[in-house]
């Protein structure tokens, strides 16, 4: 019975892309032949549902549309823009890098399909892909503003599936921020991709903050390839949405990577925040740290599945993972799932994912000298998800994330 | 007039009743010890006046500033004037002392109808109080407790309870862990908060600590209530004699 649905779901998803997608033939055709909407039945998909998306229809926007983004900057923060609306790149509300060294440019088109698509949603990305931005950081270049990127939504029914390719050349130094916000009007499925290459000896950092509303959908993947002595962060910083998907997929192409994957999430209500993350080490010498923390409130739900693949090659290897959990409801859910991988033998590997509660001792303290209830369980999960906030090193964002996590009572400054 | 009137409270823990039928009465300014053998239910006592949820309070009453006590949440009870020194103080990794400091001095001024302290005052009470017990500034700006040695944990019980400025400061077990040197530093940040106004119940094991605060009453608390009350002489007795008479009287009066 439930095929059925959903097959009438994706039919219904088909007509909406009509026949004169990007791609008729060619891998995206094939994935669209093979692929329905993905299930709990799958393993990538185990505790995501995607009905909540899937029984809606949503429409691409065909105009750039006008919008003020002026309360979508971050105060303090100096950085060149760019603005997308509703899934379309507005170049009126961006502010592209005026210096030497990185070079931002925008199609309406993709380039390519990929060899290969591994769910639906992949594929119809590439297929109704609504704009389509290119960064490039010149070799040895070290771009002085952070290069903030900015999705708003601000109607309803909106299909955003905007992709963006960053490729920080050898030596080339970057810092990216990424919000993804709406007006209250919004209501969208945004399924951004992002595809980014670290080359030798490359820096970059990425902080993503997602501030959606609850009638949003965001579904992002992150393709991150880095090679030798690249660096590379970034911070996943959920902190409202209706429901939240992020697959991180980085390869560690090279020797002496750093990569870090840190993230906080705090849903409530009824949200759904999913992080994915697989990370590949193929190469000797390189280090992976992944610190993931969340605070489910209300009825929420999380999902943490974070894979750790070290190739036989990758000897001297240091990976790291946690993932730690608070429940702050008897109705909230989380799900984790640690998976490692491990065929070389000379590696240090460590993962632990943990569900809790606040601890009660602590509480007791904190109230016995005249604090609330609702104060002492603030003060300790702010102390809680403090260790990732602080891993925002840019003092503008770190700022604005506070202040926005502040506003919604989730954390005392 | 009683600051504090403990009448008859009989409290259990889960199935096990621990207080039965503890009576006692402070009045302004009084410091009051409480003293007994292992088990004998002087931690519960704390444990209960400051609200802990673990202990059910099975019988009794206790009217603190002619409030009814027991009606109280942990946090109203601190705000009316209660402040209990944790035997073991709990390490609260990532909030600073200064942020928890801030937030509960800013509750029981709230509750006083007391403006906030301006950031200048409050770093000025920080230093003088901190001073009191020769807590250094660096651990002001730790994590609560973390890493702090039982000393300094101690230490920082009573530097809260000099920000806090209570009616009635409940110690207990202060002085378990100490050596002699921290011992006299805690005595002396306690001596200089006593008061005609200000009351303390200090729970002790050890007649030691009493040399250095040295109560008004003394009170030998045995199988849940107490059994005999003196003065600070008691104490000494108590620590030539053990309290294996006080058990035999207390038994024979059963």
């Amino acid at each position: 019975m439930e095929t059925t649905t959903i097959s009438q779901a994706k039919e219904k998803w088909m007509a909406a892309l009509g026949t004169s997608h990007a791609y008729a033939s060619g891998s995206v055709a094939e994935a669209f032949e093979r692929f329905d909407f993905p299930t709990t039945r799958d393993e990538d998909w185990k505790y995501t549902r995607v009905a909540r998306i899937t029984n809606k229809t949503w429409v691409k926007s065909d105009a750039v549309e006008a919008c003020d983004v002026q309360s979508f900057l971050i105060p303090g923060l100096d950085a060149y823009t760019v603005v997308f609306v509703n899934g379309r790149y507005n170049a009126a509300q961006s502010f592209l890098p005026t210096e030497q060294g990185i070079h931002v440019s925008h199609e309406t088109k993709l380039a390519n399909q990929r060899a290969s698509y591994n769910h639906f949603f992949q594929a119809y990305a590439d297929a109704a892909c609504t704009d389509v931005v290119n960064v490039l950081v010149e070799k040895n270049a070290r771009i002085s503003k952070s290069v903030h990127f900015i999705h708003v939504v601000t109607n309803a029914q909106v299909l955003a599936q905007p992709r963006i390719n960053l490729i920080a050349m050898h030596g080339a130094e970057v810092k990216c921020i990424e919000s993804f916000v709406g007006t209250e009007s919004a209501k969208s499925f945004t399924n951004r991709t992002l595809d980014i290459e670290v080359q030798e000896n490359a820096s970059l950092i990425w902080d993503k903050i997602q501030l959606e509303n609850d009638a949003q959908f965001l579904m992002n993947e992150e393709n991150v390839r880095i090679t030798g002595n690249g660096r590379f962060t970034i911070n996943t910083l959920t902190i409202d949405g209706g429901w939240v998907r992020n697959a991180l997929n980085i390869s560690l192409d090279g020797q002496n990577i750093e990569a870090n994957l840190n993230g906080f999430y705090m849903p409530r209500r009824k949200q759904f925040v999913d992080n994915h993350t697989k990370v590949d080490h193929r190469l000797p010498h390189c280090n992976s740290n992944e610190l993931y923390k969340g605070v489910l409130n209300d009825q929420s739900t999380g999902v943490f599945n974070g894979k750790v693949y070290v190739h036989l090659d990758a000897q001297k290897t240091n990976a790291f993972q946690s993932c730690a959990n608070i429940l702050l409801s008897d109705d909230a859910t989380m799900n984790t799932k640690p998976e490692l991988e491990i065929y070389a033998d000379d590696v240090k590997c460590s993962h632990g994912t943990t569900t809790g509660q606040l601890d009660e001792e602590a509480l007791f303290y904190l109230k016995s000298r005249g604090i609330s209830e609702d104060n002492a369980r603030r003060l300790l999960t702010s102390a809680f998800i403090g260790d990732v906030v602080s891993k925002i090193e840019n003092d503008a964002v770190r700022e604005y994330v506070t202040q926005q996590l502040v506003q919604r009572e989730l954390l005392v400054a | 007039m009683n600051l504090i009137s403990i009448n008859n409270l009989h409290a259990r823990i889960e199935e096990k009743e621990i207080l039965r039928g503890l009576t006692l009465d402070v009045k302004p300014g009084e410091v009051h010890a409480i003293m007994g053998p292992n088990g004998s239910g002087k931690s519960t006592l704390a444990s209960v006046l400051a609200g802990r949820e673990d202990y059910e309070v099975t019988g009794g009453s206790v009217t603190f500033n002619g409030k009814d006590l027991l009606e109280m949440p942990a946090e109203e009870r601190a705000r009316e004037g209660l402040f209990l020194a944790f035997q073991y103080p709990v390490e609260i990794p990532g909030v600073s002392n200064m942020n928890f400091l801030k937030a509960a001095v800013g509750e029981m001024r709230k509750h006083k109808g007391l403006e906030p302290l301006a950031a200048k005052d409050f770093l000025k009470l920080v230093k003088e109080k901190a001073a009191l017990v020769e807590l250094q500034d660096h651990l002001a700006n730790r994590a609560v407790n973390e890493g702090f040695s039982g000393g300094e944990k101690k230490r920082n019980e009573i530097f809260q309870m000099a920000m806090l400025e209570p009616s009635l400061g409940i110690l207990d077990e202060t002085d378990s862990g100490l050596d002699i040197d921290a011992l006299r530093i805690v005595a002396n940040g306690v001596n200089a908060l006593r008061s005609p106004e200000r009351s303390f119940i200090v729970i002790t094991h050890y007649q030691r600590l009493l040399d250095y605060i040295v109560p008004d009453f003394v009170h030998v608390l045995y199988k849940g209530r107490i059994v005999k009350s003196g003065t600070k002489e008691l104490a000494l007795e108590l620590e030539e004699r053990g309290y294996d008479w006080i058990k035999e009287e207390a038994e024979a009066n059963v």
